[in-house]
């Protein structure tokens, strides 16, 4: 495939070392325009070939682990599952996710998304816990249907990098977060969803949301965070006026 | 460990054709209130007997009162569409075991929408 290898195209990666920059700057490229190349496989040649300093984060490159999250040509995207052929013929910008610290060139430091995340409990929770000789807990695939979007959610972060009030105000829990305890919430075998309630309600959490729905456009799986929120929205809304009308029953969801 | 912390722009919201809606969206709220004031100040008119009401008439007859009508009206339409374009991803609704499809949901808004002017109008005018 000779005239495969010959096609080039330009990357022009944001660099940013730190300690030294102030901020990044784009550094340019050019890397071998093959049709099966995704992003990642063309910073991954960066690294190999022509500058081994380039720092990136990556692992599974199949869209399953996602750690390799960047913006490209100004959207958040997954890298290993954007491909050079499609931006052809380039160049194509690579910087680091919007909306986090940036550690050093297209990594990003998102350790406020895994502090934010434990505080939606965002496990099975059980009043009683069976003994394992019990058997599993049981569920219809209707029952699974309820829940299995919000499970598809990779903790990518590429729906906090598109999100303007995660931008505008940082306390905001964030798309991820709240859909992942829905994802629990609408578990048939989860009895959390009380213990849930007070952190999804606060003014950081659901209501901090103003329904800009991009989180769900820049979902790579489909999960639509924006639309777990507004139903949790609901929910809540249902929830402080049951309350208020029968202050002594407080059902689970 | 120093990192780089990416500026907002006070342009943010330009970046993307997403944000501009959604920022177009939360301003029609403005005008939302502006119809209410509107109509508040219409009724309060109207209470204070015909020669009240004329004066109201003729205020909104002139020609910027009838512009920062036409513009509220836009807006008051981009926000009514655009609610009710997203309305299906808030409600989950379950009959006989199925989710009612989104078009559906989004159909019963436009229709109840329908409904209540008929209504009004036939208030206005009978």
């Amino acid at each position: 495939m000779a005239t495969e290898t010959t096609l080039e195209i330009t990357l022009e990666v944001a660099r940013y070392r730190p300690g030294v920059d102030t901020e990044p700057t784009l550094q340019s490229y050019q890397v071998p325009l093959r049709e099966h190349w995704a992003i990642l496989d063309g910073l991954t040649y960066v690294k190999d070939h022509l500058d081994g300093t380039l720092s990136f984060r990556w692992s599974c490159r199949m869209g399953i682990c996602g750690s390799c999250g960047m913006t490209v040509n100004g959207e958040p995207q997954l890298s290993c599952a954007t491909f050079l052929t499609d931006y052809a013929p380039g160049p194509i910008r690579v910087e680091p996710l919007r909306n986090f610290p940036v550690v050093r060139d297209l990594v990003v430091d998102i350790d406020d998304f895994m502090t934010k995340l434990p505080k939606v409990t965002p496990w099975l929770v059980r009043e009683v816990q069976s003994p394992v000789e019990d058997g599993e807990y049981l569920q219809t695939p209707e029952e699974l249907d309820e829940y299995q979007q919000y499970s598809m959610c990779i903790n990518c972060m590429l729906c906090y990098s598109a999100c303007p009030v995660y931008s505008l105000e940082p306390d905001f829990l964030g798309p991820a977060a709240i859909a992942l305890a829905q994802r629990y919430n609408l578990d048939s075998r989860d009895e959390g969803a009380d213990e849930r309630r007070d952190v999804l309600s606060s003014p950081e959490g659901i209501w901090a949301c103003t329904f800009v729905g991009e989180c769900s456009a820049v979902c790579p799986k489909g999960v639509d965070p924006a639309g777990a929120i507004q139903r949790y929205k609901l929910t809540a809304a249902t929830e402080s006026i049951k309350e208020l009308l029968m202050p002594r029953s407080r059902s689970r969801r | 460990m120093s990192v780089y912390q990416r500026p907002i722009h006070l342009l943010w919201w330009l970046e993307r054709r997403a944000y501009v809606l959604f920022v177009l969206r939360e301003l029609s709220s403005v005008f939302v209130a502006w119809f209410v004031v509107f109509l508040l100040l219409l009724v309060n008119a109207i209470s204070d007997g015909a020669a009240s009401y004329q004066r109201f008439v003729d205020w909104s007859g002139q020609w910027w009162v009838v512009a920062i009508n036409v513009i509220a009206m836009v807006f008051v339409l981009l926000h009514v569409v655009t609610w009710f374009g997203l309305a299906p991803r808030a409600m989950a609704i379950k009959v006989r075991g199925r989710r009612v499809p989104a078009r559906q949901v989004v159909a019963a808004h436009y229709l109840a929408w329908l409904v209540l002017s008929a209504v009004v109008a036939w208030l206005v005018l009978r």
